[in-house]
């Protein structure tokens, strides 16, 4: 099916700003569905608040845009109304970690089968630039004018510690990267975790001279690398890409099947 | 004793009620003196195919069970003060998302984490108007077992007429007192099903579009139909729209379909009202108090009658007015500083009349105290 087969023209023009990461991110996520041969019916896509989350309806799947933060825990009662569907969430590194973040580490906790897609732009774009926990010591924003002293989570380090069963990284540069790892990541039977570094040129890079976007994704290139590279041995300050976790685990919805078997042989004796 | 007659707390007399009426799904996070509903419930629901979750908190909560509920599910959630006031948010998309779901609130000493274990009926105001902007809700209550278990099936009958979400406001004294109660036959009380689409697969459904009778049919997310439902001002399409025509539009459907079905939604019980010159108003624990002063007045001849409120909102206020025109005295019985005093003393047409018994140290208001008031009120000391 044709890219634009999976747009809700109607919802166009989008409003991210020209260079924004977030589009490259919605057109690798549709050619990882398209890859996979999975109907828009069989899709349901959960998101927040934020210029990530606004994904959700530019996209031709049931969508369900809620409130800021609270996406996940949305996405947990869809999914266990409807344990069949693929639920894709995806989410702003403020939107899944700062207000959601409860909720991120409880449903990776689960391991409750859904996809989520960490948007890391490390600012508040939607809201105009204010720093986010992804941000990082030292980096600038309109609320940290002199420097910002809040240091930056590690999303993989974070989501496997709190058991996601698959966590991966991933940058708009490494389009095919990102596509491969999104489509493992809805196959996954379990909490999927995606964090994509995408750049907000508009604010993250404007305030932290970090040039346009292309460089911005120039400097994905540079200093990123692949997981347990011989580049990182040499420059530990690189960020590793690709797939850390893929494990398996019992998956909530299933593992609910088992309760619902022991009450029924329960209520039955009385 | 029968299989349908129990010795049941309130709070599991709100759990039968709400299996009754088809509950399926269950978010919840622990807090006195709600958490009998979420003990029961994860015993009772998965015996049935149900489910219950415990959640990392109640916006959690509140959030999956309208997650739950746009799959086509019958749902609740069961909180107290706290836990209320963290709901609010998510209770506000529920409205203008128009999900069906029902949240009982197991009122508690507030504000802050107040009184867990005492009463008080508080949360008045916040049902009302917990949630940003401007907003019409449902909020029900009722005085003993029995009508709590109706009231609670009323809820989610209300919740799917009206596809919006349905306030339970119990209190400590109901939710934790045992009493009798006797589960009705199946059928005996009509339930409300899901008013879904007819629109066949393949044809456009418009989420947001009412019927002629202001109802809007759903069509279970995640079926036939793929459409979008946001918590931004939306049109029929269910898509994000800042033109004024549909802001309007929208805003005045909300309220409307709820404050212009008042009358449909009031539910009350009366008793000696007819000749009444000392009208008392009360709802909830507080009722239990104020009927026993009426049952005990009337054989000495003072004409004392109760008008019980089971829906408190929409105010049902032409009822309120109706009644409140011949007695003498109108005083109304409750355990805040006056919360439903305020509605009742607005739509009177003799405010000067209208007064209060009140308790507001977590304890059950007593037929003394009502007694005493309205002596001192009557002039004739306590
Ligand atoms: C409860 C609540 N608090 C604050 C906001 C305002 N708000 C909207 S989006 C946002 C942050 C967006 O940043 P992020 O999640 O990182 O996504 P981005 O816009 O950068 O893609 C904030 C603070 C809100 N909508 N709701
Ligand atoms: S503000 Fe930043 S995140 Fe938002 S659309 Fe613009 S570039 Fe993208």
């Amino acid at each position: 099916m044709p890219v634009k087969d999976y747009i809700r023209e109607r919802f166009f023009p989008h409003l991210w700003c020209p260079g924004c990461g977030h589009g490259i991110v919605m057109n690798a996520l549709i050619r990882a569905i398209e890859a996979l041969g999975l109907s828009k019916n069989e899709i349901v896509m959960v998101s927040g608040i934020g210029c990530s989350s606004r994904i959700s309806g530019y996209l031709d799947f049931h969508t369900l845009h809620t409130i800021h933060g609270r996406a996940l825990a949305f996405a947990t009662g869809v999914k266990m109304g409807l344990p069949e569907l693929n639920i894709i969430v995806p989410m702003g590194d403020g939107d899944a970690l700062a207000i959601g973040g409860n909720h991120f580490i409880h449903a990776a906790r689960r391991n409750i089968e859904m996809t989520a897609i960490i948007m890391n732009n490390r600012i508040y774009g939607m809201t105009g630039g204010q720093y986010s926990p992804l941000s990082g010591y030292g980096t600038l924003a309109t609320t940290a004018p002199y420097m910002n002293i809040d240091h930056a989570f590690d999303v993989v380090q974070l989501s496997i510690a709190a058991g996601a069963t698959f966590v991966a990284r991933t940058t708009t540069y490494h389009v095919q990267q990102m596509t491969d790892c999104f489509k493992k990541a809805i196959l996954h039977e379990g909490f999927s975790v995606v964090e994509v570094l995408s750049q907000c040129p508009t604010y993250f890079g404007r305030k932290n001279k970090m040039g346009s976007a292309a460089d911005m994704m120039a400097f994905y290139r540079d200093h990123t690398t692949p997981i347990g590279s011989k580049k990182k041995k040499e420059n530990p300050d690189l960020i590793e890409r690709g797939i850390f976790v893929q494990k398996d685990l019992p998956e909530y919805c299933r593992a609910y099947d088992t309760v619902i078997e022991r009450a029924k042989g329960k209520g039955q004796k009385g | 004793m029968k299989d349908n007659i129990k010795f049941v707390q309130g709070n599991e007399a709100c759990v039968e009620g709400a299996l009754y009426a088809g509950l399926d799904f269950f978010a919840g996070y622990p807090i006195t003196p709600s958490t009998e509903i979420a003990e029961h419930l994860s015993y009772r629901l998965p015996q049935s195919g149900g489910k219950f979750i415990q959640m990392e908190d109640e916006i959690a909560s509140m959030c999956a069970i309208i997650g739950a509920s746009l799959t086509g599910h019958k749902v609740m959630t069961a909180t107290s003060g706290p836990g209320f006031s963290l709901m609010q948010e998510a209770l506000g998309y529920a409205i203008m998302t128009e999900i069906p779901c029902v949240i009982v609130d197991v009122q508690r000493g507030g504000p802050s984490t107040g009184l867990p274990t005492s009463v008080s009926q508080g949360d008045v105001n916040q049902a009302r108007w917990g949630a940003h902007g401007d907003h019409a809700v449902i909020a029900l209550t009722a005085s003993n077992h029995q009508d709590i278990f109706a009231i609670t099936v009323e809820a989610f009958n209300l919740a799917e007429t009206y596809r919006t979400p349905v306030i339970l406001l119990f209190d400590e004294v109901t939710g934790h007192m045992r009493e009798r109660l006797v589960v009705p036959e199946e059928g005996e009380i009509p339930l409300v099903g899901r008013l879904r689409t007819s629109v066949p697969e393949g044809v456009d459904y418009h989420p947001y579009l009412p019927r002629e009778d202001g109802r809007l049919p759903m069509s279970d997310f995640g079926g036939v139909h793929r459409y979008n439902v946001t918590g931004l001002f939306h049109d029929m399409w269910g898509f994000p729209s800042n033109n004024p025509g549909v802001v309007q539009g929208l805003l005045r459907h909300l309220m409307d379909k709820i404050n212009n079905n008042a009358h449909q939604i009031a539910r009350y019980n009366e008793y000696f009202v007819e000749d009444a010159q000392v009208l008392l108003i009360s709802y909830g624990s507080a009722a239990r108090s104020a009927l026993h002063v009426v049952q005990n007045r009337r054989p000495r001849g003072e004409r004392v009658g109760l008008l019980e409120l089971q829906t408190l909102w929409p105010f049902p206020v032409d009822l309120v007015r109706e009644r409140c025109r011949a007695p003498e005295i109108v005083m109304v019985v409750e355990m805040n500083m006056g919360q439903v005093l305020q509605a009742v003393k607005l739509g009177v047409d003799d405010p000067e009349k209208v007064f209060l018994a009140n308790r507001i140290d977590g304890s059950l208001i007593t037929p003394t105290d009502i007694r005493n008031i309205l002596r001192v009120i009557q002039g004739k000391g306590v």
